[in-house]
């Protein structure tokens, strides 16, 4: 369970400290109202669960991957079960990825996995071993920020931003698969280079769910960088 | 989640061999669906064999003038193959209409086709659900069924098949193959690979323990006007509350399949062949045996309208 505490990264600042403080704090919460889902979280847990038709739960295993991410390689011991979006976020720090409904729904753990947009919630860590991702993070740096985030600033592409990250990481592979000449639902033409209009954008962002309902000014943000007239047919 | 043990393998004969000795194992390729019903424990595999990276990603001319694609092929990779948008644009147009950018960038041919249904009680683990707990009962029946099946289905189960690219195959009469444990292979044609549920629901598929799908093989391009019309609650990003595949010729002939309405693919030849009198004819008889409620006697007229409105673009162009 405290995995993420022990290897910590030297110099982390008091701001991440006080979130992991948070979040030992709502596992200790969730610990005392479900001790049979604690329990599952506790290595070399093999107690029967109370209530669980199946006797016994059985106990963790764990297992090595090495990964780039950004640029910077890593290796990790990890619980078999952890997705690519838990590694991300709970053992690399890399909290920019977000955790919407982790089902694949809602887009916001939205990375780009060997230059394919991925949901990261619905992939095993272990299947990345060798890949190269790129998250928010890599994209872009405060100070030198990617096209698309700077774009997402300029027209307010966000209220709360939580489905931002994942908005940028999917528009930017978005883009990449209209270049590479990858068809959509909207595309009227198969055997044609599909177009950059906004029905195209629409249909290929479908994944990405915003629920401040940003979505007029998101595409205002994509269209510009796509270099596409949102009010406009095509590029 | 449950734990469970991984394994990487090298070869499609490894990861069957692998299946068949280890209990409760379960192939992982996209992932897209099983993680999801694993988290939610209604998938609860001991033990996953990872079948990524032991070849099976290509798209290759088969020996009869067909194509052969990998069981590992990526959805988004199927869609935008030049081959297949020119003389399979049926399979195009259902992969592009099913699930998102994201989604299809992982799910992979073989997976798409074992996708578990989308009914809202299998996904509800405080209800009943033969699929889900053989025995315990259908929740569907005499729940909300709007998105449920409407032929071939039975007193244990109504739920449908979710996949859209499945009835583009069915409607292009793809054939299955797989690895067996013992190493030996066979072809199975798509008509024959999903199964009614009848009263086992929980079996979806003819799939021996262990066997592994390695490919799925296009028959020879059949040519005609190719269409894959999925009429569904929103326009992107839903599954289908009826969707139509249809190959329509210049004389008139043709194929259909419909998803949406049946626990597999839905598709009768004798059905077919009613294709010049009429959207109603083919429905009349693709539905004859319809089994509908209040709340999904709307799909037959659905159906109907949306196959006119195929047949009346295939007239016009």
């Amino acid at each position: 369970m405290d995995d993420h505490l022990n290897d910590a990264a030297p110099g982390r600042d008091i701001d991440t400290a006080r979130r992991e403080l948070l979040i030992a704090g709502a596992l200790t919460a969730t610990a005392a109202a479900l001790p049979g889902a604690a329990g599952a979280q506790t290595p070399g847990a093999t107690a029967p669960q109370a209530g669980s038709p199946n006797a016994a739960t059985p106990a963790p295993v764990l297992s090595k991957v090495a990964l780039r991410v950004n640029g910077q390689r890593y290796e990790k011991e990890v619980d078999t079960r952890t997705t690519l979006l838990d590694l991300l976020r709970e053992h690399l720090r890399l909290t920019g990825t977000k955790k919407g409904c982790d089902q694949g729904q809602c887009g916001a753990c939205t990375v780009i996995a060997d230059g394919r947009r991925i949901n990261s919630c619905l992939s095993l860590a272990l299947m990345h071993e060798g890949s190269e991702i790129l998250t928010i993070e890599g994209l872009g740096t405060p100070d030198k920020l990617h096209p698309l985030q700077a774009a997402f600033v300029k027209h307010d592409g966000y209220q709360c931003g939580y489905c931002t990250p994942g908005q940028i990481c999917s528009a930017a592979a978005m883009l990449d698969e209209v270049k590479r000449g990858i068809p959509s639902h909207v595309t009227a033409d198969l055997n044609a280079r599909p177009l950059l209009s906004p029905m195209e954008m629409r249909e290929r962002m479908s994944g990405n769910i915003c629920r401040c309902g940003a979505y007029s000014n998101i595409m205002d943000a994509i269209a510009e960088v796509a270099g596409a007239n949102p009010a406009g047919s095509q590029a | 989640m449950r734990a469970f043990t991984y394994q990487r393998v090298r070869s499609p004969e490894e990861a069957a061999k692998a299946a068949a000795a280890t209990p409760n194992a379960r192939f992982i390729a996209g992932g897209t669906n099983l993680l999801d019903l694993m988290k939610l424990e209604i998938e609860t595999p001991a033990h996953l064999i990872d079948v990524n990276g032991i070849g099976m990603d290509r798209i290759e001319a088969s020996g009869d003038g067909g194509l052969r694609v990998g069981a590992l092929v990526r959805n988004t990779d199927l869609a935008s193959d030049p081959r297949v948008r020119r003389d399979y644009a049926v399979l195009s147009r259902a992969l592009l209409a099913g699930a998102t950018g994201q989604l299809r960038n992982k799910a992979t041919t073989a997976g798409n086709l074992l996708q578990r249904t989308r009914c809202p009680y299998f996904y509800d683990t405080n209800q009943p659900c033969n699929k889900r707990a053989p025995g315990s009962g259908c929740s569907a029946i005499g729940g909300f069924n709007r998105h449920h099946a409407i032929v071939g289905t039975s007193d244990a189960c109504i739920a449908t098949h979710p996949s859209d690219m499945a009835v583009a195959m069915r409607v292009l009469d793809a054939n299955v193959e797989t690895v067996k444990p013992d190493g030996s292979r066979r072809v199975i044609p798509i008509a024959d690979f999903h199964r009614l549920p009848g009263d086992t629901p929980h079996i979806e598929h003819v799939l021996a323990p262990g066997e592994l799908i390695t490919a799925v093989t296009l028959p020879k391009p059949v040519g005609g006007r190719q269409f894959y019309q999925k009429v569904r609650d929103r326009a992107s990003y839903a599954f289908a509350l009826v969707s139509v595949a249809a190959i329509v010729q210049r004389d008139g002939s043709g194929r259909v399949a419909l998803g949406g309405v049946a626990h597999k693919p839905w598709r009768m030849p004798n059905a077919e062949q009613q294709l010049a009198r009429g959207g109603k004819s083919v429905t009349d008889q693709l539905l004859a045996n319809a089994r509908v409620t209040e709340d999904s006697a709307f799909k037959v007229p659905l159906v109907q309208r949306t196959l006119d409105g195929l047949l009346l673009e295939a007239r016009r162009t």
